[in-house]
């Protein structure tokens, strides 16, 4: 297939105890309906099953939501992972109630954006296509 | 005048002013088209004696109590739990200086989950959403001080409700109650939990097996306790609209009342403590036509098809929750006036409990100020408002009949569609339910970012904001310090008392025996919940959930 011609694949995951998947599944149907492949993990899934997933699965993004204050605790986690497994080129993305001050520090550790309440999926999908190759 | 006659001069007004004539009508929020006048027939004037009748007599339409909140006002009851036991202590002790008159007990996610805190899967989740609850010593901090015969407690706890339900009368009898004199609640709930909240843990059948085995033991040693709280709540946050919230939250009761007649159970002796929590959300007319609909279909049904003789089992008493989804992370305050209408809603559907969200709950948790703000809209609404002087003041609108009248039919279409289906866990297990969910929640994501549907300041009305730092800072040390006190409880213990006392769960898990007493006695060992939830994860195996993405 011509590299112009894949589509983004994309796996979305709810990372530790948190059951909130409202945002998450819209997300999945928002990019789906932007021509993404997408991939929902669902809950309760662990860093080390997250990158497992993302390396089977070939996948170009990796979307997290978090809405339980774990955020700390599991995304700089997923982030070392991908490091380790030479999977740095996977876009990591979260979206969820996460504190200013942490967002900062987070991007610093290797989450490339986090999106907060009000986002729209204009902006989601763009993110993804500006930061994806597709090469 | 009579009805005809009204309708016939109500079209000729039509065409005497045509920009009548030429309105579109608006429609609710579930999609009917709403009348852009009602008039006293036919949907705005029900049959009184027959559908609305008297408060507190059957069928409940306009109200379960006689003098309703001339008698007893609602319980304001705000939602509440913090980092560690001790601190949930200080806030509830705070709560009833303010003049709140029951508690409500968040719990963190590996205690909803039955993890201990030192569990692998607890890390970074402990103390975070709630308060951590390992041993009976941590809830004997939480309620220190508290006298348990003053109070009634609800507590949002599902898969492990036996457990934390076990460890509150403990605490009761070291302040030497009787089980027996205990008020409060447990969600218990766990059909919904496998669609939208996520705090499942074990599979449907043993699921609701404990919780027959709870409407058993409550019948006979805890009958002031209400023995479960079924949930519209978490359904209307996940996207459903307000005839799905009731048709869905109806269908799993139903589910579970079949089980408590198929263990042998009398309908009369658990159908009166069966409680509610439901969602008040933006559209004031629909949440009260909402309230006084589903009263009459509970009431019916109760009397009708379950031939319930106590009229107490046929009330829906309801604790009602604001809508945290329909609050904005932009500009803030403009949920506290959000909030307010919400409540108000509440109060015009008759609640029976109340919890108003906090104006910053999109951001962070509540700050104290966003807390009390919170407890003084409940307030303000029973003292200043004058909306408590008659019983169901809406009672008798033309519009608020139509629609009452309109929603309860929609209501039991859909529990019919559910029913031939083969009822709630056929509906979950086949993903119907989550479907129907995920589908109504996109629209409506769709529809905000069209601007079809207008949010205030984030669609419509917005400004630049300078987003703030969370004024509530996590300790990183809450999380070590819970786990050291788990740690202390384990070597201060009885290590052969645990060991006999969760040999007795693993039996009767195995014998079908109530499990209720057995896990009551490992509690008042300080068997810890992680290791009560693990006995009975091993006998019954966890749920995995249904793949509709």
């Amino acid at each position: 297939m011509a590299a112009a011609d894949r589509r983004i694949r994309v796996l979305a995951a709810k990372p530790g105890l948190d059951g909130h998947d409202r945002g998450i599944k819209v997300v999945c149907a928002g990019l789906k309906d932007a021509g993404m492949e997408v991939i929902y993990a669902g809950l309760r899934q662990t860093p080390e099953a997250i990158v497992n997933t993302a390396l089977q699965e070939d996948v170009d993004v990796i979307a997290l939501s978090t809405l339980s204050g774990a955020h700390n605790q599991h995304l700089p986690r997923v982030a070392r992972l991908l490091q380790e497994k030479g999977a740095g080129h996977i876009l990591l993305m979260a979206g969820g109630v996460v504190p200013k001050e942490d967002r900062l520090i987070l991007k610093k550790q290797g989450v490339k954006e986090i999106y907060g309440p009000g986002t729209t999926m204009e902006e989601i999908t763009a993110f993804i296509r500006a930061n994806v190759s597709l090469s | 005048m009579d009805k005809p006659e009204i309708e016939k001069n109500k079209k000729e007004w039509a065409q005497r002013h045509p920009e009548v004539d030429s309105l579109t009508p608006r429609s609710t929020d579930w999609g009917d088209p709403v009348d852009p006048l009602c008039t006293p027939g036919p949907a705005g004037s029900p049959n009184y004696l027959g559908e609305l009748g008297f408060p507190g007599e059957y069928p409940f339409t306009r109200g379960i109590y006689p003098t309703m909140y001339l008698g007893q006002p609602w319980t304001v009851r705000q939602y509440s739990g913090y980092e560690s036991p001790k601190d949930t202590n200080l806030r509830f002790r705070y709560l009833l200086d303010q003049g709140q008159t029951g508690l409500s007990v968040a719990f963190d996610l590996p205690t909803q989950i039955g993890y201990d805190s030192d569990h692998p899967m607890s890390a970074g989740e402990v103390g975070k959403v709630g308060v951590p609850v390992d041993t009976l010593e941590d809830m004997e901090v939480i309620f220190d001080g508290l006298p348990l015969d003053k109070l009634s407690t609800s507590m949002t706890i599902n898969a492990p409700s036996a457990i934390l339900l076990a460890m509150y009368i403990c605490i009761g009898k070291k302040q030497g109650l009787e089980p027996k004199v205990l008020r409060g609640t447990i969600q218990n709930d766990i059909l919904k939990e496998y669609t939208v909240r996520g705090t499942y843990i074990f599979p449907p059948k043993p699921s609701i097996r404990l919780i027959t085995d709870i409407f058993a033991y409550c019948g006979q040693h805890v009958p002031r306790f209400n023995t479960i709280n079924v949930a519209g709540y978490h359904l209307r946050e996940a996207g459903c609209s307000a005839v799905q919230e009731i048709a869905f939250s109806f269908c799993n009761a139903i589910a579970y009342i079949e089980a408590g007649l198929k263990a042998g159970l009398n309908i009369d002796k658990f159908a009166p403590r069966i409680s509610w929590i439901f969602n008040t959300s933006n559209k004031i007319f629909e949440e009260v036509a909402k309230y006084r609909a589903a009263r009459r279909i509970w009431a019916e049904l109760l009397r009708g098809r379950f031939q319930a003789q106590d009229p107490r089992s046929w009330m829906l008493r309801f604790h009602t929750h604001t809508s945290g989804a329909s609050l904005t992370a932009q500009q803030p305050l403009n949920n506290a006036i959000r909030v307010a209408y919400q409540t108000l809603a509440a109060v015009l559907g008759g609640a029976q409990s109340i919890a108003a969200c906090s104006y910053d709950e999109a951001l962070n948790l509540p700050t104290e100020e966003s807390a009390r703000t919170s407890l003084r809209t409940q307030q303000i609404l029973l003292e200043e408002a004058g909306v408590v002087d008659t019983i169901d003041p809406l009672g008798g609108s033309y519009y608020v009949e139509a629609l009452t009248a309109r929603i309860y039919q929609r209501i039991k279409e859909l529990m019919a569609k559910i029913e031939d289906m083969g009822g709630a866990v056929a509906a979950v297990e086949n993903g119907f339910v989550q479907k129907e969910i995920e589908q109504r929640a996109y629209q409506i994501q769709c529809d905000i970012e069209s601007g079809k549907r207008v949010v205030v300041g984030v669609n419509k009305y917005t400004i630049q904001e300078e987003e703030k730092e969370s004024p509530i800072k996590s300790n990183p040390q809450a999380e070590q310090a819970q786990i050291e006190r788990l740690n202390a409880v384990k070597a201060r213990r009885n290590p052969e008392a645990v060991q006999r006392s969760l040999a007795a769960v693993r039996k009767a898990a195995q014998d079908q025996d109530n499990l209720m007493p057995v896990i009551i006695e490992a509690c008042e060992a300080y068997a810890s919940l992680g290791e009560i939830c693990g006995v009975l994860r091993e006998e019954f195996g966890e749920y995995q959930q249904v793949r509709t993405i």
